[in-house]
């Protein structure tokens, strides 16, 4: 006997297996993703009240970038609606315009991949500084004359880190003031970027904005990386089916089809992710 | 697609050979016994791995009870070995206290993730399913033996956590924070590090074998195989898979946060302030460790009924055989195994009372944990009920099933006080605990699983297991358990907290009951390894001397996994079989032999 219902439906259920597992995977996958959701409620509410950083382990906000991760989600979306026109002209025999869509998903994947490692490395150059008089910023450091690019630094500096280096003293520039809610911004002053040169022996706390450094990071880094490693398992597998696993066509067009459904459907539940993965870490 | 290879092998095809040679050669030995996509041939594998895990687990206890009942002394036998082992932490051949932390840790885990779901899922579910609901083979062959290899080595993993420096994770099967990540806070890459990336691997495992086998039950079906004409053992599986596909994400995501928490040094499970050996831990604070333990118990308290569900799946089919009679109350117990499924997902707090949740959410939980016990109870009594007035072939799979239930019974009655706070304040991690939940697992599932074992290994291999040594081993494991478990409330109520390496010594008189009664269970675990040796004998002696079968039936079973040729080929039927009626019409007047099998003809 063979498997039966491999990509034909069956009578009573109306579906082929495939189907019914990967539905059934994603129900496992909400159950992941929601642990972590609940996880991110349960960090921020049990956080103290204030402003971060003057308070110490205040919830952050405002710290992503609102525009660029506005267009990621712009970028994930479309891929989201591309992959169901891949799948729709499979349905009507167009293998070509299948692939042209597949290509333009891919791209919007490996896309959504660059622009979210650009805004890792953002937040990797990015310092929060406290000195033992109570002041405290946020801003670059440059070490040695050196300007904080994690890839110069080949790692991230703390406080250790500079007393093992013997580094006496570091240039730091703040960032401007955020204005108060309802306040104007006063003309130039509050833009002003603070150049400053920091005493190592003043510093209380140097480190930058990662996992270690809050748990706000650390949940923000997870579940975005965990989101990023679907993106980049599901891309991999729709680039198989869009190249080398193409040749199934030819055999057996409605299993294939079948096969894009399927990951389509994976697809959409990571793009799915990601609308709400947005406006809690980014807006809210 | 085309592994219709040894399908018919043995009818003799007297096809000219260069027609169709990619078809009917036979596999390889890798192909066949290693990386077989074959349900039956996976089943086999968890089987034998989850044994011999059984065995392993079994034995690092043995080295706890010598310890318990004789601290600081040389383990006898062993001793040695462990020395050449694992050097400095079994230093003259005793357990220190951090290894005895690590023995009871990879204890637990070991027990519940390697041995038992995998023998009543993995390799039960895998062989018997497929084979009950009339179906050629699971719905995802590939996945089912991918299922399988991430399984075993998440496994090698956990035994090779061991050898690195500090010792496998010792901060109990339930790795709580703060502990389980400042126990060895300046070696990130630790024991406990390997124990995490070994638990991701085993949830992943089990995630795929879920997935597989509801959709499986759903979509293989036989013709006319109806929901409500599956064995009761399928309907168990189906929610066992449920359980497992919707409870162990959450542990999946705490197991990365906690693996986060000791890699990078974040603070997921550390509260501000923390201070360890008086100085303050360089992180930031600011996390839960309230949070670990309420990931770690929502999939905790569903694992306990992934421990038991198969179980009763395994105790219903056998009763139904050897009473001759159908099941009492087959669509209640369907029903109750449905309930419990859905409230076992709300009841996980029950864990907690003594760490603080308020009240009302205490209220909440005890009142769900006292439901939760409705839906067992129609299971065991539906069971009871079966019993009645049957003329009962007493076999050894029939008396491990039958003992299945007044252990079981013990295991669920002494939790009730542990459902209620008020009560459970004092018994909380005590003896109490220890003694409840073995009843539940070791004499309750445990036993059904050896009962299937001997049930279902005449179909696996066309030989009976001897009857004489089941029976031996039989009596000497029920002896055995009782007197291992039954003392322990005892020791509990004393007040004997549960992961003390010195067995208590430094909290109760010298001649405290409960320090004596170490001794005694020590003796009792003895008797109960001693009784294990007819089995293990048993299971691989029977493969080439045991009695052959008579025919394809030998129990006069009415399910399907019964109609299939012995031992089941690839492929599973001759031909695709056809349900005509439920699972267990036995005692069938008129009928030929008494009972009638589901794919016979009206």
């Amino acid at each position: 006997m063979e498997i039966p219902y491999t990509y034909k439906p069956r009578p009573d259920t109306g579906l082929y297996n495939a189907k019914v597992g990967i539905w059934l995977f994603l129900a496992s996958e909400i159950m992941l993703f929601g642990a972590l959701f609940s996880s991110y409620i349960l960090l921020r509410v049990t956080s103290p009240e204030g402003e971060w950083p003057l308070v110490e382990r205040a919830w952050p906000h405002g710290l992503l970038n609102i525009p660029i991760g506005t267009f990621n989600t712009a970028v994930l979306i479309t891929s989201s609606v591309t992959v169901v026109l891949a799948w729709a002209a499979l349905k009507m025999n167009q293998f070509g315009k299948f692939r042209a869509y597949m290509l333009v998903t891919l791209a919007c994947a490996f896309g959504f991949l660059g622009i979210k490692s650009y805004e890792y490395n953002e937040k990797f150059t990015h310092y929060e500084l406290r000195l033992k008089d109570g002041q405290v910023h946020t801003g670059h450091i440059e070490v040695n004359g050196k300007h904080a690019g994690f890839w110069d630094f080949g790692s991230i500096y703390n406080l250790d880190r500079l007393g093992k280096e013997q580094v006496k003293e570091i240039a730091f520039t703040a960032d401007p003031a955020k204005p108060k809610p309802g306040e104007k911004h006063a003309e130039g002053a509050a833009h002003e970027h603070k150049k400053m040169t920091v005493q190592v022996s003043d510093i209380q706390k140097l480190d930058a904005f990662i996992l270690r450094n809050h748990t706000f990071f650390a949940i923000y880094f997870v579940v975005t990386a965990l989101h990023g490693l679907h993106v980049l398992g599901g891309a991999l597998v729709l680039g198989y089916f869009a190249f080398p696993g193409a040749s199934m066509w030819r055999k057996n067009p409605e299993q294939f089809t079948n096969r894009i459904e399927v990951a389509g459907l994976f697809w959409h539940f990571v793009d799915l992710v990601w609308i709400f993965l947005f406006p809690v870490v980014y807006l809210l | 697609m085309s592994t219709a290879t040894s399908t018919q092998h043995g009818t003799g095809h007297a096809h000219p050979a260069h027609e169709h040679h990619h078809e009917h050669h036979e596999p390889g030995f890798w192909q066949k016994y290693i990386f077989s996509t074959d349900h039956k041939m996976i089943g086999i594998q968890y089987g034998l791995t989850s044994l011999l895990f059984l065995f392993f687990g079994f034995m690092l206890m043995m080295c706890m009870r010598f310890q318990l009942a004789y601290p600081g002394k040389p383990i006898p036998v062993v001793g040695g070995l462990l020395e050449a082992l694992l050097g400095e932490a079994a230093k003259g051949g005793v357990i220190s206290a951090d290894l005895y932390n690590s023995f009871g840790a990879m204890h637990g885990t070991i027990m519940v993730f390697l041995a038992i779901v995998p023998l009543a899922f993995g390799a039960f579910g895998n062989y018997v399913t497929p084979l009950q609901i009339g179906a050629p083979d699971m719905a995802f062959p590939r996945l089912n033996m991918a299922s399988y290899h991430v399984f075993f080595w998440g496994g090698v993993l956990m035994l090779a956590s061991f050898f690195v420096p500090g010792g496998a994770a010792k901060s109990g099967w339930t790795s709580y924070s703060p502990l389980a990540t400042v126990a060895e806070f300046s070696r990130p890459f630790n024991g406990q590090t390997m124990w995490l990336i070994g638990m991701v691997l085993l949830i992943t495992s089990s995630l795929l074998g879920a997935v597989n086998f509801i959709t499986t039950i759903i979509q293989l079906r036989a013709r006319g195989m109806t929901w409500m004409r599956l064995p009761f053992f399928v309907w168990a599986q189906f929610v066992t898979g449920f359980l497992l596909l919707l409870a162990f994400p959450p542990l999946e995501a705490a197991g990365i946060l906690q693996l986060v928490d000791n890699l990078f040094h974040t603070s997921f499970f550390l509260p501000t302030g923390l201070v360890v050996s008086g100085q303050q831990l360089p992180v930031s604070g600011g996390g839960s460790p309230l949070l670990w333990q309420h990931l770690f118990w929502f999939l905790g308290h569903p694992e306990v009924y992934v421990l038991i569900l198969p179980a009763m799946g395994v105790v219903s089919e056998i009763i139904a055989n050897n009473t001759r009679k159908p099941l009492w109350g087959y669509k209640s117990m369907v029903y109750a195994a449905m309930s419990i499924g859905f409230l076992s997902f709300i009841v996980w707090a029950h864990h907690m009372y003594l760490t603080g949740m308020g009240t009302k959410v205490a209220t909440f939980f005890q009142t769900t944990t006292m439901m939760i016990s409705i839906p067992s109870v129609i299971i065991l009594t539906a069971l009871f009920i079966s019993l009645w007035g049957g003329s009962i072939r007493f076999n050894t799979s029939m008396l491990f099933a039958v003992s299945f239930l007044p252990m079981f019974g013990i295991g669920g009655l002494t939790g009730l006080p542990l459902g209620f706070n008020a009560s459970d304040i004092y018994l909380h991690d005590s003896y109490y605990v220890i003694g409840h939940f073995h009843y539940v697992v070791a004499p309750g599932t445990i036993f059904a699983l050896f009962a299937g074992i001997y049930f279902w290994y005449p179909k696996m291999t066309g030989r009976y297991m001897n009857e004489v040594l089941g029976k031996i081993h039989f009596w000497g494991s029920l002896v055995g358990m009782n007197l291992v478990f039954a003392p322990m409330f005892i020791q509990g109520l004393r007040g004997m907290s549960r992961r003390m390496s010195d067995g208590g010594a430094t909290y109760f008189g010298a001649d405290d009951i409960a320090l004596k009664l170490n001794t005694s269970i020590t003796h009792a675990a003895a008797l109960l390894a001693v009784a294990q040796i007819p089995f293990i004998i048993n299971v691989f002696a029977s493969i080439r001397s045991g009695r052959k079968v008579e025919g394809d039936n030998p129990w006069n079973a009415t399910t399907l996994d019964w109609a299939t040729p012995t031992p089941p080929p690839h492929g599973n039927f001759a031909s695709e079989p056809v349900v005509y009626r439920g699972p267990y019409e036995y005692s069938a007047p008129n009928a030929q032999g008494g009972y009638i099998s589901q794919d016979q003809k009206p």
